[in-house]
């Protein structure tokens, strides 16, 4: 697919613009400040509901507006459609396909693809596994917009549950101190005792919850896991020519937590697949779940925060045998993100509702990478139906990615080529 | 936004902001209709406010709102006894009243189990629930709350409480809309329509 046309209003800086895009590789060339990021992550916008820069809606309003608008005009196969959002500050989402408004925002998701490479995405290796996390589970909406609300669900009860483990800890704590001061009235404290029996009864609520949503989500990310596992592992080869093979797997906090698996019977390759094959199984990973908390209850309690579950989970990344996370070297971390990134790419576009290759986005990336890795990435992403990349100087463009060029300056956007 | 007004004008803008689907600029405009209304009027929507505070009440048996002790549902002869209806808030009865298609009882809890807002089982109305079902007569109890996070946790907590007490314990089903279409549905709303599919009679 390809954006052919793309309008914004007071969309970051832009008051309004309206662009052509052609197919193929576009490049918008201009100083750092002038808005070449806000054409880009707009239409990055449209792909995943949400911004590759910021967590939250509000800094995409231009300041003092009360609403942006991004709109594009998308080719999928032969096919045209229009796909409009509307992002207000401080209230919902609204979108339009074709110029019909949709019921739920959700359903104008999936419409736009793309897979953005940026600066941040160094933290995908280098980062906390909330990252990685993050970069699985937007993915995973991308193929099954389904589990976007299954991931909704699924915070609001972690959510729920940790306020419930805090407040029913904070009791037992409270008690504990009273019971001291007054070793030998008993009968004091009933109260604070009643409250946290209050608690702990709804607890079990709360845990069949967290197991049932986080379950889903577990068994999804795996299975997303073993899918992208082979394109990781050429992807990589491709980017970096470099000697051994990059290798991914989920680690999950309820499998970590079992008693009885010694950490070094999961090192075993036949081990660790069984394992991985059991996760796949949502009634499994369900029961496990169940039991791991019941197990982890009283530490759960005293700290005051949910031990298992999709939240703790990671995904690890080995490189020839080494973690890449501490051992790998900057450029070969780079080349690890950019492996991520392009097996994204090559998921989406064989997956059959998506209506061909996302749109590949590239901000600000080249600048990043020497000039080996750069030429590799150009070579790679060139034969995307559409590129957009951004550059500060028109030099760090490689030559394998020449096509048309805008020129941004101040929130004008130019075509010169 | 009500800072750009003075004095009464402000604290009316603010006391209606507080309002639930009010924002600022609903609130603006309704202090402005307000104002520009006849005395009688005002004075009538004032007395209305007042008075809904001074005669409504709780139903002293299942916390619907009721104007004596107890509630028009609770006081009528014609209904099942042996049927309650748990929901969440009294305008869950409204609306299933409308569907006229449950004779039996009604029990408010007036909320859903919520950690985040402090709300456990004890500041629900179970307790009053386990006493109306003590002596026997009710042979069914019907789960209404919510269909969402919360709703579903207090539905499960209900069903373990109620579980060993040896009467039906029922939730009402997830589905389709009546005269839908099914193409319109959502993914969940489809996948719960899937999951409690029932046999026809042929």
């Amino acid at each position: 697919m390809h954006v052919s046309d793309l309008a914004l209003t007071d969309f970051r800086s832009y008051p309004e613009v309206v662009l052509a895009i052609p197919a193929g590789i576009t490049a918008f060339v201009g100083p750092n400040g002038q808005g070449k990021t806000n054409l880009v992550e707009s239409i990055g916008y449209l792909g995943a509901f949400s911004s590759h820069r910021v967590s939250s809606d509000a800094p995409l309003v231009r300041q003092g507006c009360e609403r942006a608008v991004i709109r594009a005009r998308v080719q999928r196969g032969d096919r045209p459609s229009v796909v409009e959002l509307e992002l207000n500050a401080g209230r919902a989402n609204k979108a339009r396909v074709d110029r019909a408004p949709v019921p739920r925002i959700r359903d104008a998701a999936g419409i736009v693809r793309s897979v953005v490479f940026a600066p941040e995405d160094l933290a995908l290796v280098k980062g906390d596994p909330d990252v990685r996390r993050r970069f699985l589970d937007d993915l995973l909406v991308q193929l099954t917009p389904r589990l976007a609300s299954v991931r909704s669900d699924y915070d609001r009860v972690l959510k729920q549950r940790t306020t419930l483990l805090k407040s029913a800890g904070a009791v037992r704590g409270g008690r504990r101190a009273v019971s001291a001061a007054a070793e030998e009235e008993s009968g004091g404290g009933t109260s604070a005792g009643g409250a946290r029996s209050a608690a702990l009864r709804t607890l079990d609520v709360w845990d069949a919850q967290l197991a049932a949503t986080g379950s889903q989500l577990i068994a999804a990310r795996v299975d997303l896991v073993r899918r992208l596992r082979p394109h990781l592992a050429s992807a990589y080869e491709q980017v970096s020519s470099a000697q051994g093979e990059l290798a991914v797997t989920y680690r999950a906090s309820v499998t970590q937590a079992r008693p009885d698996d010694a950490p070094d019977a999961l090192d075993s390759p036949s081990a660790a697949a069984d394992a991985e094959e059991e996760l796949l199984r949502p009634d499994v990973v369900e029961a496990r779940l169940l039991e791991a908390m019941s197990r982890l209850r009283p530490k759960e309690l005293e700290r005051g925060v949910s031990l298992v579950g999709p939240h703790r989970d990671d995904a690890d990344l080995v490189l020839g045998g080494m973690p890449v996370k501490g051992y790998a070297s900057h450029g070969e971390s780079w080349s690890v993100a950019l492996a991520m990134r392009l097996a994204s790419f090559e998921l989406l576009r064989g997956d059959d509702w998506g209506g061909g290759d996302p749109v590949l986005i590239l901000d600000d990336v080249f600048a990043e990478l020497d000039g080996r890795r750069r030429a590799r990435l150009a070579a790679l992403v060139a034969p995307a139906e559409q590129v957009l990349l951004t550059s500060a100087v028109a030099e760090d463009v490689p030559a394998e990615l020449d096509g048309a060029r805008f020129d941004v300056m101040a929130g004008e956007v130019t075509r010169v080529r | 936004m009500s800072t750009a007004y003075e004095g009464a004008v402000a604290d009316l803008i603010a006391e209606l902001g507080q309002l639930p689907g009010v924002g600022p600029k609903g609130a603006q405009r309704i202090a402005f209709h307000v104002l520009a209304s006849d005395t009688a009027d005002v004075a009538r929507l004032a007395e209305a406010l007042i008075q809904v505070k001074a005669r409504v009440r709780f139903c002293v048996v299942c916390g619907n709102v009721a104007e004596a002790e107890k509630c028009r549902i609770c006081v009528d002869e014609r209904r099942n006894d042996t049927q309650i209806c748990v929901v969440e808030e009294p305008r869950d009865v409204v609306a299933i009243e409308r569907t006229r298609e449950f004779r039996g009882r009604y029990h408010v809890l007036g909320g859903a189990i919520n950690p985040i807002n402090g709300i456990g089982p004890d500041e629900l109305r179970i307790r009053e629930l386990m006493t109306r079902l003590a002596d026997g007569t009710v042979t069914e109890v019907i789960i209404a709350t919510d269909p969402n996070v919360e709703g579903e946790a207090t539905a499960s907590y209900l069903s373990r409480l109620l579980g060993s007490m040896g009467l039906a314990v029922t939730r009402l089903a997830s589905g389709l809309p009546v005269g839908g279409d099914l193409e319109y549905a959502d993914e969940i709303t489809l996948g719960r329509a899937f999951e409690g599919r029932v046999t026809m009679r042929a």
